[in-house]
């Protein structure tokens, strides 16, 4: 008789994470997931639609939460972060932070708190793009379905949330704790942030409100995003006319990211049609140095570059700033061999995907050149922690990187 | 179920908008063994009273009216083997969604009520299944994917049997020498690791391969696969709990893309071709065997083409560079240049393609290839090249990077075929003989094509999506195939290169050992992952119309020689297509049925035509419409107060008895809302959408003999985000229901 194996544990709840936590507790295993969010979801859930189907992620993310609550092999706990591990023999002892659980398990969503709080917070579901009360269920859809309360934001003596509460479910004292867990193996997957505007000055990043990322336009055209899924400029909040969308805005590029982030060119043909869909008169450019459009990801290409009122040049943009109410733009198109000059009244960048490695430290994992994390024996490596990818590619991999890790945590009696 | 015990929640608005003593009164009147009220049933006291009720006996099943199915799952979670547990959406669907306090809330909330009392009188407690299950997984195809597979379930603690067509293990990329890096550093070649996986599967005992042999026959379900293979040495027969399909692809037929010379000149080759004449360790220009001084490389050779392959085969720009990176190795004074259109080489691969390009002697030429001529030495003419129209390339070697086409078979059209073949021989009249001849002459290619040779009522293959690749929901379900325990990997899966195919056998496998444990434990896979229950089939009553067969979008049902099901209860995913489907209504779960559902129709109170209230019933998909409906809800975003809600496992479940019952009774109007159907469809059970269509459109016509407005059903498809058109769907419905004046058989 040997003893159950450990618990695996999965850092991240994106849709690599939960994947890889599910996959491995439907095959009988025990699985803490460990999500620094107040819900799981990641950065699937801030996208509009999936390319190619065009179909919202929390469709895929409801079969996900329901398997996530009809099994009992795995403990999800939101709002946490690992903050130390070391190995021990059987695999790593790992020390779980939780934040302070402001709002309780008791919370049922009733929503009585959200209109008495006085203050407003930028909406982090939102990239920042609204604002929200500071109390609130983070969006529609969220997982656990519970409030949140960014406490930073509460003026001083505040406790209008917790009086307004019939549930006992505000705990306005509630203090950061900690609990150690012995596990047999890691699942990193702990994805990755957008390419910051910022860091692209020369495209119009921070330097112009029109001049937007795509993930921000995935909020744009999302129902539950600022605008309740119009496209709109965010300088006037008029429908723009013309707009432009600048590919490898950081990626393939020594001076900023020297990786391909794989999704970009699907992500701006997807997003060129949201536009279409809504302004059918809009006129959208894609400028590109290839348009990476692999497997039957093709069909998309073949889709939008067929659409009126859609162009694909080939051209690294240099430059974007703003010309009076519109943007100018400055690139090399490399088909007619010369310099051009164009107009948009908004800019998307196609920012790519740097890996967040400062969540992936903890466990004292190699990280290649680009930042990415590399597997070793005990730490399987999932989704966008490793390799620029898809969502498709991602879930794929993290099934095999639920494999991996249960195989490492020793089999099962 | 009997005693059923009625848990009323006042909490979360719901005491304040409804007035509970009528509830009660009604629990009262439907003879309820208990019925309690609790300000926060969901709260850890709440719940531990249902469970104590429960527990001790006072009920036997419980009707929790408090929030959404979807809410608070786990404090309603009780043990399924011995406790029925029904909910009633009085948050979500009433008082979030509708005026407090006023009449047509509270009948809502009293129907609601009535409903969930109904379905819960039919639910019984679930017996799973316990049968004896083999743990060895079965891989059919040895090559990179397969191997990996192969292993990954071997480590998992699984015997493993894996099958390979060649003589030899290993598929197309054993011979080589080095491979695209899959890990760090990515700007140089890998040894291949092919060898060194072999080895280590050949000295495994756990691991058992047949070269030169194939799959003979397959029958059985996950856990009990009875497979006989056909050996050089003869039939071997061996039981398999799960399959993984990782038959590969083969490249693209170069003879059909005749402008790019192949049979012309000798000096045309394939990609395998170099791949052989470069593991033979010699690179020399088929003509004369001189070493090529330059090489162009042709990208995209049938891929991208709307009259070859439209898709992009996604493996041939790296192995192009890989190509190009070994002959650099070994003759560094070889030129070499690429055509191409865009090159693909996502993430980390940039940097491998970086390195290629900076490569003396190594060019990169964007542009259409026009034609290739010559015989010695030849000429690749371009068009739309990046310098601008035309130019031309000289070249001692041309090298067509084709494009991947699946080893697969489309299950599905095998099984049209033979269907076809056979009615062309047997049909009843001479015209449906000749319409079967035309079936079968458009299926005919696809004759003898088998690999599982599965022994399915629904074909002998997987059925294929698009292009032949054998998948499904392939962004976020990529290895749900619609044979239960079969699961696709590597280039027959889709368009991959070799790390992600490798990627994609350890998932594979990860799947095909979770379905032996699952059924193990008589548990259901995806996506009702862990449910127990097990349909019941009354076979006494079965008219062998064949139909839950025939629909069945996972291949469970089997036929006897008279056409009644046999069900292999371990193929079934719980969806209740068969039970939509059936006539006789002989289908049926523990906890969803077509009894339970006319129970909860026949619940409905329905006023009188002078009360000018119409009564409309909508069933909707729980996996999409329903979320989007307490998501509109959430947002206290309301609706028409004459709609009742029953949520449906899938549209595909819908019996159109329930239609039929509805407007006997006197229902204004039926709305049916589920998922997207069509190519890029969004049903969990592929398309039951398409199914609940066709059904409804036999019934509008029956509607239109009885002299009943068709417009009083509708099949409305709605993704999971569009909560704010939900409402609006469910409204639009009303008015027009409104417009069309009472249902005639009202009072009949």
């Amino acid at each position: 008789m040997t003893a159950a194996p450990r618990p695996l544990l999965v850092v991240g709840g994106g849709i690599a994470g939960v994947t890889a936590a599910l996959e491995a507790a439907e095959a009988g295993r025990d699985v803490v997931l460990v999500e620094r969010d107040a819900c799981i979801g990641g950065r699937v859930l801030r996208n509009h639609h999936y390319f190619p189907k065009l179909c919202p992620p929390t469709c895929g993310m409801e079969i996900n939460t329901r398997r996530l609550e009809r099994n009992r092999r795995v403990r999800v706990l939101t709002g946490a972060r690992v903050t130390a591990c070391r190995e021990d023999g059987g695999g790593y002892e790992v020390t779980i932070t939780h934040a302070p659980a402001y709002v309780t398990e008791r919370c049922t969503a009733c929503g009585a708190c959200t209109p008495v709080c006085p203050a407003k917070v930028k909406d982090p579901f939102n990239l920042g793009m609204a604002e929200v009360p500071a109390i609130r269920l983070p969006h529609p859809h969220a997982w656990p379905k519970r409030f949140v309360l960014d406490r930073a934001a509460c003026p001083d003596g505040c406790h209008a949330c917790r009086d307004a509460c019939t549930y006992e479910a505000i705990d306005l004292a509630a203090v950061e704790r900690t609990e150690t867990l012995a596990v047999g193996a890691v699942v990193l997957a702990t994805g990755w942030d957008p390419y910051p505007l910022e860091r692209l000055p020369e495209l119009g990043g921070g330097r112009s409100p029109d001049v937007i990322s795509n993930v921000q336009m995935e909020r744009l055209a999302a129902p539950a995003g600022p605008t309740g899924g119009k496209i709109l400029r965010p300088s006037d909040a008029q429908p723009p006319r013309r707009v432009a969308f600048v590919q490898c805005a950081g990626s393939r590029d020594v001076n900023h990211l020297a990786y391909c982030s794989a999704v970009c060119c699907l992500a701006s043909l997807k997003q060129a049609i949201y536009v279409k869909e809504q302004l059918p008169d809009a006129e959208v450019t894609i400028y590109y140095i290839d348009r990476r459009a692999p497997g039957r990801n093709e069909e998309m290409l073949t889709r939008v570059a067929a659409m009126d009122g859609v162009r694909l040049v080939k051209g690294k943009v240099a430059k974007v700033e703003p010309n009076g109410a519109a943007l100018a733009l400055r690139l090399e198109d490399v088909d007619a061999g010369r310099i051009v000059r164009a107009e948009a009244d908004l800019v998307v960048l196609a920012t790519g995907m740097v890996p967040r490695s400062q969540d992936t430290s903890v466990f004292a994992t190699v990280i290649d050149e680009d930042g990415f994390a590399v597997e070793r024996p005990g730490l399987a490596v999932a989704g966008v922690a490793h390799r620029p990818e898809d969502v498709a590619a991602s879930v794929r991999d993290a099934t095999g990187a639920a494999a991996r890790a249960c195989i490492a945590a020793g089999r099962s009696a | 179920m009997e005693r059923l015990g009625v848990f009323l929640c006042s909490g979360c608005g719901i005491g304040e908008a409804l007035k509970l003593e009528g509830l009660t009164a009604i629990a009262e009147e439907l003879g309820a063994a208990a019925c309690r009220t609790h300000p926060c049933l969901c709260s850890p006291e709440g719940a531990a009273e249902v469970r104590a009720a429960l527990d001790d006996g006072t009920v036997g099943g419980a009707l929790v009216a408090a929030c959404s199915a979807r809410a608070k799952v786990e404090a309603f979670a009780f043990d399924p083997t011995r406790h029925a547990v029904e909910r009633v959406s009085l948050r979500e669907q009433v008082v979030w969604s509708h005026p407090a306090g006023d009449e047509d809330t509270q009948a809502l909330a009293e129907d609601l009520l009535r409903m969930g009392y109904a379905r819960l009188a039919k639910a019984g407690a679930a017996k799973p299944l316990a049968e004896a299950i083999e743990r060895t997984v079965l891989v059919v195809g040895g090559g990179l994917a397969g191997l990996t597979a192969a292993r990954t379930a071997a480590d998992l603690g699984h015997p493993v049997v894996v099958v390979e067509k060649a003589a030899a293990a290993g598929g197309s990329l054993a011979a080589l020498a080095e491979v695209v890096p899959a890990g760090p550093p990515y700007d140089t070649l890998h040894a291949n690791p092919l060898p060194g996986l072999i080895a280590e599967l050949t000295a495994n005992d756990g691991v058992r391969i047949f070269t030169g042999s194939t799959v003979a026959s397959i029958t059985g379900q996950p856990g009990q696969f009875h497979v006989t293979l056909a050996t050089p040495a003869g039939e071997v027969a061996l039981t398999a709990g799960a399959i993984v399909q990782a038959t590969g692809s083969r490249p693209y037929d170069a003879t059909r893309l005749g402008h790019l010379g192949y049979g012309a000149s000798p000096n045309v080759v394939t990609a395998a071709e170099l791949d052989a004449m470069l593991a033979a360790g010699g690179l020399k220009r088929p003509s004369d065997g001189a070493v090529p001084r330059r090489i162009v490389f042709i990208q995209c050779a049938g891929s991208r083409d709307p009259d070859h392959l439209p898709y992009c085969s996604a493996d041939c720009c790296s192995a192009t560079l890989r190509q190009i990176a070994t002959i650099h190795h070994s003759h560094p004074e070889v030129e070499t240049a690429v055509v191409y259109r865009d090159i693909r080489t996502p993430g980390q691969l940039e940097r491998f393609f970086l390195a290629v390009q900076q490569q003396p002697g190594s060019l990169f030429l964007r542009g259409e290839v026009a034609s290739v001529s010559g015989n010695g030495r030849l000429e690749v003419a371009l068009r739309d090249t990046a310098l601008g129209g035309d130019a031309a390339l000289e070249a001692d070697l041309v090298v067509l990077a084709l494009g991947l086409v699946p080893n697969s078979a489309d299950g599905e059209a095998i099984r049209i075929h033979s269907d076809a073949v056979r009615r062309a021989e047997k049909g009843e009249s001479e015209t449906q003989r000749e319409e079967a001849r035309k079936v079968a002459a458009q299926y005919a290619s696809h004759q003898g094509t088998e690999i599982l040779h599965l022994d399915y009522r629904q074909g002998p293959d997987l059925p294929a999506l698009r292009y032949g690749f054998p998948d499904s929901h392939f962004i976020c379900f990529p290895y749900e195939t619609r044979r239960t325990g079969i699961y696709a990997a590597g280039t027959v899966h889709a368009p991959m290169d070799a790390a992600a195919a490798a990627e994609d056998g350890a998932g594979a496998a990860m799947k095909a050992v979770q379905c032996i444990v699952a059924a193990e434990r008589g548990e259901a896979v995806h996506p009702r992952a862990g449910d127990i229950t097990v349909p019941d089939f009354f076979l006494q009553r079965c008219t062998q119309c064949k139909r839950c067969t025939e629909e069945c979008p996972f291949g469970t049902l089997n036929e006897d020689e008279k056409g009644t099901p046999q069900l292999n209860a371990l193929r079934c995913r719980r969806c209740g297509i068969c039970m939509g489907a059936c006539p006789e209504r002989i289908i049926s779960f523990p906890d969803y049925s077509v009894d339970a559902v006319a129970g909860m129709i026949k619940a409905m109170s329905v006023p009188e035509e002078v009360e000018e209230k119409p009564r409309i019933l909508a069933l909707m998909c729980e996996n999409d419409a329903l979320p989007a409906l307490d998501a509109a809800a959430t947002l206290r975003r309301g609706w028409n107060p004459w709609v009742r809600v029953i949520p449906i496992r899938c549209l595909g479940s819908t019996n159109i008895v329930w239609i039929a019952d509805s407007l006997s009774r006197g229902i204004d109007g039926v709305i049916l809302i589920g998922c997207k159907s069509g190519d890029d469809y969004q049903c969990h059970y592929v398309r039951g959408s398409q199914l609940a269509q066709t059904r409804l459109g036999n019934v509008q016509e029956t509607l239109q003999r009885l002299a009943l407005e068709p417009e009083r059903i509708r099949v409305v498809e709605l993704a999971h985000d569009e909560f704010a058109r939900v409402p609006e769907v469910l409204d639009e419905f009303a008015a027009t229901i409104e417009g069309l004046g009472p249902n005639p058989m009202k009072g009949f």
